[in-house]
């Protein structure tokens, strides 16, 4: 019972980050910033998400965290991926092959 | 009576380190909203993501006992522990890339708030 207490404190202080890095996300000058922001508001994410699971005891949030974190990650590396080659489409290492052909041919 | 003793014990070293580990996520955000260039702020967004994340599963493990939450809690910490790094390393790789060049000096400051850096 007392615990629950404690998991309600902490998800309000994550709250309150939470909304401290989406104004980040929105003021943020540069994009990088942006990926930042929306990288480090997912971890808070689930963090949250696993201390709402305990604190109203449904513990198949657990495994929506899992999740969530790992898209997370897959999501953050995909955008970038996206931003320095415009696109998703080729692999990483042959998109580092065609650009230095490309700047063979130049 | 010593299960009694054992378990608030157990709850005591719980709320120490989901506290702490809340109090480093909100010093990391509050990194974020006011340091003065990105590279800064990914020095905080890095502090939030290993020292505060790990520190609050830890304590909600602490809270699980010995079951099968405590398991999946624990994969989570790995994960978000391999995890989290490689991303800022990779945003900082990709800005370093594309010509965004941090703040060397609080005096000189650079012309680099344009999108996506100066390329």
């Amino acid at each position: 019972m007392i615990m629950s207490v404690v998991d309600f404190a902490v998800a309000a202080m994550l709250a309150l980050g939470m909304a401290m890095i989406l104004a980040r996300l929105f003021i943020g000058p540069t994009l990088y910033d942006r990926v930042l922001a929306v990288n480090a508001f997912g971890t808070k994410t689930v963090l949250f998400l696993v201390c709402f699971a305990l604190m109203v005891d449904e513990t198949a949030a657990i495994d929506i965290a899992l999740l969530y974190a790992l898209v997370n990650f897959i999501a953050t590396i995909a955008i970038l991926k996206f931003f320095r080659y415009r696109s998703l489409e080729v692999a990483l290492s042959q998109m580092a092959l065609r650009r230095a052909l490309d700047r063979e041919d130049d | 009576m010593l299960i009694q003793g054992l378990e608030i014990a157990l709850d005591i070293v719980s709320a120490a380190m989901m506290l702490t580990g809340a109090f480093f996520v909100l010093a990391g955000a509050l990194g974020m909203l006011r340091l003065p260039d990105f590279y800064t702020r990914m020095h905080a967004a890095g502090v939030t993501d290993t020292l505060g994340a790990e520190l609050i599963i830890f304590g909600l493990m602490l809270q699980t006992g010995w079951t099968l939450d405590t398991g999946k809690l624990a994969l989570l910490a790995l994960f978000v522990f391999l995890t989290s790094p490689t991303a800022t390393h990779a945003t900082a790789n990709a800005a370093y890339k594309s010509g965004l060049k941090p703040i060397l000096s609080r005096f000189r400051p650079q012309a680099n708030d344009g999108e996506g850096g100066a390329k």
